[in-house]
């Protein structure tokens, strides 16, 4: 029993030196050496295109109707049959439609992380008239800026296509002159 | 068509790693492996030990008991003292005595289930130190319990088992160390954040956003939390956020790393007892159930979400976005909880919570199958070869003589110690649901009204007894009940298992071996499997069906009907 005791109290010492202290320093090490952007979390001026942001339209392309509070990550986590995710879906399309945006799944539905930076491509589209119109500009012109910013599928298969609305945003931004 | 693809290499990934990381665990637990003794010698040094010496099988269960017990205290008294520690950029203070105790139960015995958000938590050291540490050694303790129990079979006339010390140092410094430096590498290439400074902080002029964007050591415990089948991020929404899961090729990495081992150990196995073919038997079994269950689960979320529909939203590509992300879309994020909950993992990467009725029944009932298909680190083998014992009993019963496994005799010893270590999740898990469901303060949990929070009561308390850690996320768990409850499932869901299963490795490995006959039951053939599968059904699907048809069936069945 004392021997196991002693055991115990050594080898949690020595896992906690090199697992706990040496691993992940090393990976630090070694993320700030060779990829120091992504390492540190890609923080821009205008935020992290890891991380939503919350954009009224119809001025801006919206994201995902999530909180975006990093510090309070996680979905809304309402059931398949909960009347709040009813409501809270009824409410999103009525004020999309407000907008003139006909409501897609993405622009309605929570995310998982609740910081969902992206929207589908799809999703950009349907916001085009809308954009076009409160930034007098051409529905082709917004077209072609979100054409220009879809990523496609990890070696297109891995995940699904997608468009960062930080950046898409930015580049709205710089063809409006207003950044 | 993603999918297909993803699936072609997921399968082929997971093919070549059954087959080289499985002859290779073989190699490391029978000793022929040797680079890093420099690393090794030492800590037997400090630790009094002498790495050829063995235990039989109460001495090596002893010392499992004791490491654990003090890894809990290690874990309990690092959190609750986080703040007068080290590295603690936020702040943030001691951990609460319930919320510690369950916390440090939680990741010693590999479960991972999270009653509190990291990124307002937990300290950088907590999470490296006392956290991730766990996610590594728990792995260990219970490949190691895997291989002791093979060696059961392996061995002939011998009174010992192996030597627990020897077992999890080599096992975390031969197989896991060298698998999680090399894809946390991948990981922060990728985009996962892997750093010492604190919370960043932005402001965006565009639109006046002001944010508060938590970082660390990120990329290191995510990939340990996948490899040892752990689950537990180092932040709230796991590995739907994008600091720990950036991309959709990170998102295949981790369903790659969770079901890697779990599914290897089968050629270790096969390996050990000197026939691939019953290591092959085993698979085949674990990989048809989990096939059934993706593609139900996979076909009811592709169906939407009816809320949603309900609001207007009639056309839902792919299905039912709700909880999902954006870049890993409808079917690899199913995939990914699929592989999370049937691995004992419990990592998620979108909120479970929020599947159809009858998908997110898939991923609860995959778990009430034992955990076995493939399982966790180690404890989806042992608990499988526990099945595979029932399953040569009642194909003994039915030809009417002594049933063998793997030359073997199973006696009446041997069958009760396997049917004790299959009953304790159901009765566990079953019990302590009756008991939340009938007090205030478990009924107190659930967000969501109906059959849907009874949903979230039997979830919680299915993934802390099967060691599971995922979470239908909105019941309330920080609470004095759940916090006490869930920590007593855990413990009993881990080591009512594992003591049995030690005295299986002991009683099996002092026999000596029975000659094959014509009459012996061959278990290295399709037949086998299909007894297998048939056991693991009749345990998890009859014992549980009357609670599923409270939950999630009555959810599915009232149309029209929101709560």
């Amino acid at each position: 029993m004392l021997l196991n005791l002693r055991r115990s109290v050594v080898i949690s010492v020595v896992f906690f030196l090199l697992l706990g202290l040496a691993y992940p320093a090393l990976m630090v090490g070694v993320g700030q050496l060779f990829f120091k952007s992504e390492a540190n979390g890609q923080i821009t001026k205008y935020g992290s295109p890891l991380i939503g942001q919350h954009w009224s339209g119809p001025k801006w392309f919206q994201g995902r109707p999530d909180a975006d509070n990093p510090m309070a990550t996680g979905a809304q986590n309402y059931g398949p049959k909960s009347k709040l995710l009813l409501d809270f879906s009824h409410t999103r399309v009525v004020a999309l439609e407000k907008e003139g945006i006909t409501p897609t799944n993405d622009l309605v539905t929570g995310s998982g992380s609740g910081v969902d930076p992206d929207i589908a491509p799809a999703d950009a589209y349907a916001q085009a008239r809308a954009v076009a119109r409160a930034n007098h500009l051409s529905v082709g012109q917004v077209d072609a800026l979100i054409k220009s910013h879809v990523t496609d599928a990890y070696w297109g298969f891995l995940g699904a296509p997608y468009i960062d609305v930080l950046q898409l945003n930015e580049a709205l931004a710089t063809l409006t002159g207003t950044r | 068509m993603s999918l297909t693809w993803t699936l072609v290499l997921l399968v082929a990934a997971l093919a070549i790693a059954w087959r080289f990381l499985g002859s290779y665990m073989a190699a490391v637990f029978e000793g022929r492996v040797q680079f890093l003794g420099f690393l090794e010698r030492p800590i037997y040094r400090l630790a009094g030990l002498d790495r050829t010496r063995e235990q039989t099988w109460q001495r090596y269960g002893t010392s499992l008991v004791v490491y654990s017990g003090v890894a809990i205290l290690v874990v309990y008294g690092m959190i609750r003292l986080q703040g007068s520690l080290p590295l603690d950029p936020q702040h943030f203070g001691a951990v609460s005595p319930a919320l510690s105790w369950n916390t440090a139960v939680s990741f010693v015995t590999n479960t991972n289930w999270q009653n509190y958000s990291g990124e307002s938590t937990m300290s950088y050291l907590s999470q490296m130190g006392a956290l991730a540490v766990q996610q590594f050694v728990s792995a260990s303790v219970g490949i190691a319990v895997a291989i002791a129990l093979v060696r059961g079979f392996s061995r002939n006339g011998s009174p010992t088992i192996g030597n627990f010390w020897v077992d999890i140092v080599r096992c975390t410094f031969y197989v896991l160390v060298p698998i999680a430096i090399a894809f946390s590498i991948v990981f922060i290439a990728q985009g996962a954040v892997q750093t010492f400074a604190g919370a960043a902080q932005v402001h965006d002029v565009m639109n006046g956003a002001r944010q508060s964007i938590p970082r660390g050591p990120i990329a290191s415990m995510e990939v340990i939390k996948q490899l040892g089948t752990n689950g537990g991020g180092a932040l709230n929404a796991n590995g739907a956020a994008p600091q720990e899961n950036p991309t959709g090729l990170t998102n295949f990495l981790s369903f790659f790393l969770l079901l890697v081992i779990p599914f290897a150990l089968t050629y270790t196995f096969g390996k050990m007892v000197g026939s691939i073919r019953q290591g092959i038997a085993l698979v085949a079994a674990m990989v048809l159930l989990f096939g059934v269950w993706f593609g139900f689960t996979s076909w009811a979320e592709s169906r939407g979400n009816p809320a949603v529909a309900a609001a207007g939203v009639r056309y839902q590509p792919g299905g039912n976005m709700e909880g999902k992300e954006v870049r890993f879309g409808v079917a690899q994020s199913v995939l990914y909880d699929v592989a999370s909950t049937q691995t004992s993992t419990g990592s998620v990467d979108g909120s479970n919570d929020s599947y159809t009725p009858i998908g997110g029944m898939g991923l609860l009932t995959g778990m009430m199958l034992g955990e076995v298909t493939p399982g966790g680190a180690g404890s989806g083998l042992y608990t499988i070869l526990l099945f595979a014992l029932i399953a040569v009993f009642l194909g003994g019963l039915m030809v009417g003589r002594t049933p063998e496994y793997l030359g073997k005799k199973i006696q009446a010893r041997e069958v009760k110690l396997a049917a004790l270590g299959a009953l304790v999740m159901p009765l566990v898990v079953l019990v302590t649901t009756g008991v939340a469901v009938s007090l205030p303060a478990g009924r107190a949990g659930p967000l969501n009204k109906g059959p849907h929070g009874f949903t979230e009561i039997l979830y919680a308390l299915t993934s802390q007894t099967n060691n599971n850690g995922s979470a239908f996320a909105g019941l309330s768990g920080n609470t004095a009940f759940y916090n006490v409850i869930g920590g007593v499932d855990m413990l009993l869901g881990r080591f009512a298992i594992i003591v049995p299963v030690l005295a299986l490795a002991g009683v099996l490995a002092a026999k000596q071996p029975v000659p094959s006959s014509a009459g012996t039951f061959k278990t290295d053939t399709p037949l086998f499997s299909g007894l297998v599968v048939g056991v693991i059904i009749i345990i998890g699907a009859l014992t549980f069906f009357p609670a599923l048809a409270l939950g999630p069936i009555v959810e599915q069945l009232v149309h029209g009907k929101f709560f």
